[in-house]
């Protein structure tokens, strides 16, 4: 068997969710090649050759690679398809865009955001909001998965020496372009692998208040989470969203404060470590699965928290 | 231009799931059903550009049960000017009619209806696959703007703004595109009485997946459906002193 991984990368390095993806592979077993698609992408080509348990990386460098447009990459990954077992990309926005597409031109039915490997053919994958675990045997030829990287051990990010072949683009499909892409820089970790995530629903009532969510952040080392509801009220930005139809961590450690804990914010946080809860409102379902809740109002406990840490 | 809408026939996002003691999916008699919420945003947005004069048709599917058709009528309420069901007794969660398959007939309506814009749903929150507008738009051969939060249309050109992992993504893709939906796209409205009586009185065609050629036999086999892993929740600490005291030296966590 031998196994395709998509790596998500910004050209120059590697995502740390393509370790996790690198993780499931490494279960499913079998030779592991990385497909590196990008433009001017040698940093994320060379850093994908030294991960651990990856014997080949296929570079594809092209202007048109240069954006991740799923019309440009799908025909790629579908060429390469013939020759591998199976096809994992991360279940990020990244995965979630191309691989499906790729999967349609091979005629393959995809599984998405897998959490468990059985075997080479059977998978776990949370459904229903992860109110239910469906266990489902592909079998189509290759199997294409994106794969929740919360669920899986990254591998070393060094280590590997694989070797660097060049393959050819399929050419500019001419049908999307990339006009822009705002990013909102942070100095904080990264959400989906930060080990302490501090969350503010919209009990934190307003942008200004945020403040206090990202200054105890900011004393844990920790990433700062969303309700969709805080979200939506423009307190902070749309990638901040934790949930069903947002971003999954499973973090050490994840505070949640001044969130009801409504089933969809639940499905993208409950497998954490530990769960902290700060909420007004003795009853809010957040605290059925919070280790340490603590009814108080959040503009006394969180300052009060902050200080004393 | 017109606009195609395809919606699925889901259970309602209040309604908690039990797995069936059986193992083989879970309980959705006598559950409330609904419109997929992203397709229902879906629905809203092609109802405004026809609003705002820049569509002139707008069509809402489902492939589904029978009842499905309550789902098109929510629509047509919203202001789908008809609906078209691809009926089926197959279930259309796990271990039913599959995303793939869900593309291919939607891509059979496509070459009959030659709409200019498809309009749909990012995920149904049942299965959660994320998968349908990708597939459907490699069968065609058409640009995708997945996950939109902006749309905007100019001729030709389909501007998006796109929620990413890492911020926003603006793309300009050319016509006819698939547009699938995020939650931020638009509010749907709350559909008025008389709207709803006006949607009892439109077009609503059914037909069989057979007529469009396709078959619903499932790829993936389901072998089990089974709970999550329960989380013993529930302590609680009485002061943030405690709090801290307990992340440090029983959860050892800070
Ligand atoms: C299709 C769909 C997908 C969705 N996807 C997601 C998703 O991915 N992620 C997500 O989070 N949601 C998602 N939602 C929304 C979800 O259903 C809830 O509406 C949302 O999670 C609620 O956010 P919240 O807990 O911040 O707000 P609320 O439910 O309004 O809760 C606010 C909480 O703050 C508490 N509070 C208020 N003031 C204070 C105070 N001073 N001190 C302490 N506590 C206080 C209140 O007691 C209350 O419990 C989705 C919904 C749909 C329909
Ligand atoms: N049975 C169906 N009938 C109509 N549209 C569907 C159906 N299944 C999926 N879709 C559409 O595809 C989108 C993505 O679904 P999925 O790929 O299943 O997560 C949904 O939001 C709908 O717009």
């Amino acid at each position: 068997m031998s196994i395709l991984i998509i790596a998500e990368h910004d050209n120059s390095g590697i995502a740390a969710a393509t370790l996790n993806t690198v993780g499931a592979a490494t279960q499913i077993g079998g030779d592991i090649h990385v497909l590196v698609a990008g433009n001017d992408c040698a940093g994320a080509a060379n850093a994908a050759a030294q991960i651990e348990g990856v014997s080949k990386v296929l570079k594809a460098d092209a202007a048109e690679l240069g954006h991740s447009l799923a019309e440009n990459i799908a025909p790629l990954i579908a060429e390469l398809g013939g020759s591998y077992s199976h096809i994992l990309s991360p279940s990020s926005t990244y995965g979630k865009n191309i691989l499906p597409r790729a999967a349609a031109l091979l005629d393959v039915q995809q599984i998405s955001d897998i959490s468990a490997v059985i075997d080479a053919d059977t998978f776990e994958r949370p459904v229903y909001a992860g109110n239910a675990i469906a266990t489902v045997k592909s079998n189509d030829s290759v199997k294409l998965i994106t794969v929740r990287g919360t669920n899986f051990d990254a591998v070393a990010a060094e280590g590997g020496s694989a070797a660097i072949e060049d393959i050819a683009s399929k050419g500019d499909q001419g049908l999307s372009s990339f006009v822009d892409l705002a990013v909102i820089e942070s100095d904080r970790p990264e959400l989906t692998s930060a080990s302490i995530v501090v969350s503010g629903g919209r009990g934190v009532g307003s942008k200004e208040d945020f403040a206090i969510i990202e200054k105890l952040a900011d004393k844990l080392g920790a990433a700062v989470g969303a309700s969709r509801a805080a979200v939506d009220a423009g307190y902070v930005p749309n990638d901040y969203q934790v949930g069903q139809t947002g971003k999954v961590v499973a973090p050490n450690l994840y505070i949640a404060v001044g969130i009801s804990g409504a089933i969809q914010h639940l499905a993208g946080m409950k497998d954490s470590k530990v769960i902290v809860a700060i909420n007004k409102d003795e009853d809010a379902p957040i605290f059925e699965v919070a280790d340490y809740g603590l009814v108080a109002d959040l503009f006394d406990a969180v300052p009060e928290l902050e200080g004393k840490l | 231009m017109k606009i195609l809408v395809p919606i699925k026939r889901v259970v309602d996002y209040n309604v908690k799931v039990r797995v069936k003691a059986d193992g083989t999916g879970v309980e959705l008699a006598n559950v409330k059903m609904s419109v997929n919420p992203f397709d229902e945003i879906a629905i809203e947005e092609a109802v405004r550009l026809k609003e705002a004069g820049k569509a002139t048709e707008v069509i809402a599917v489902s492939i589904g049960p029978e009842k499905a058709q309550e789902q098109l009528r929510t629509a047509m309420a919203i202001g789908a000017d008809r609906g078209i069901l691809v009926k089926t007794d197959s279930p259309i969660d796990l271990g039913g009619v599959e995303p793939l398959a869900v593309a291919k007939t939607l891509k059979a309506l496509i070459e009959n209806e030659k709409p200019d814009l498809v309009i749909m749903g990012k995920q149904s929150i049942d299965d959660d696959s994320n998968q349908t507008g990708q597939m459907l738009s490699a069968l065609l051969g058409w640009s995708q703007g997945t996950f939109i939060s902006e749309l905007e249309i100019d001729g030709n050109n389909v501007k998006v703004t796109r929620e990413v992992d890492g911020g926003l993504e603006t793309l300009s893709l050319k016509a006819p595109a698939i547009i699938t939906t995020d939650l931020r796209l638009n509010e749907p409205r709350f559909a008025k009485l008389p709207d709803i009586m006006k949607a009892k009185k439109k077009q609503l065609d059914i037909i069989e997946p057979a007529e469009l050629g396709v078959d619903y036999t499932p790829r993936l086999e389901v072998v089990k459906v089974s709970e999550p892993p329960v989380r013993q929740g529930g302590g609680k600490v009485a002061s943030v002193d405690e709090l801290i005291d307990k992340l440090k030296n029983e959860a050892k966590v800070i």
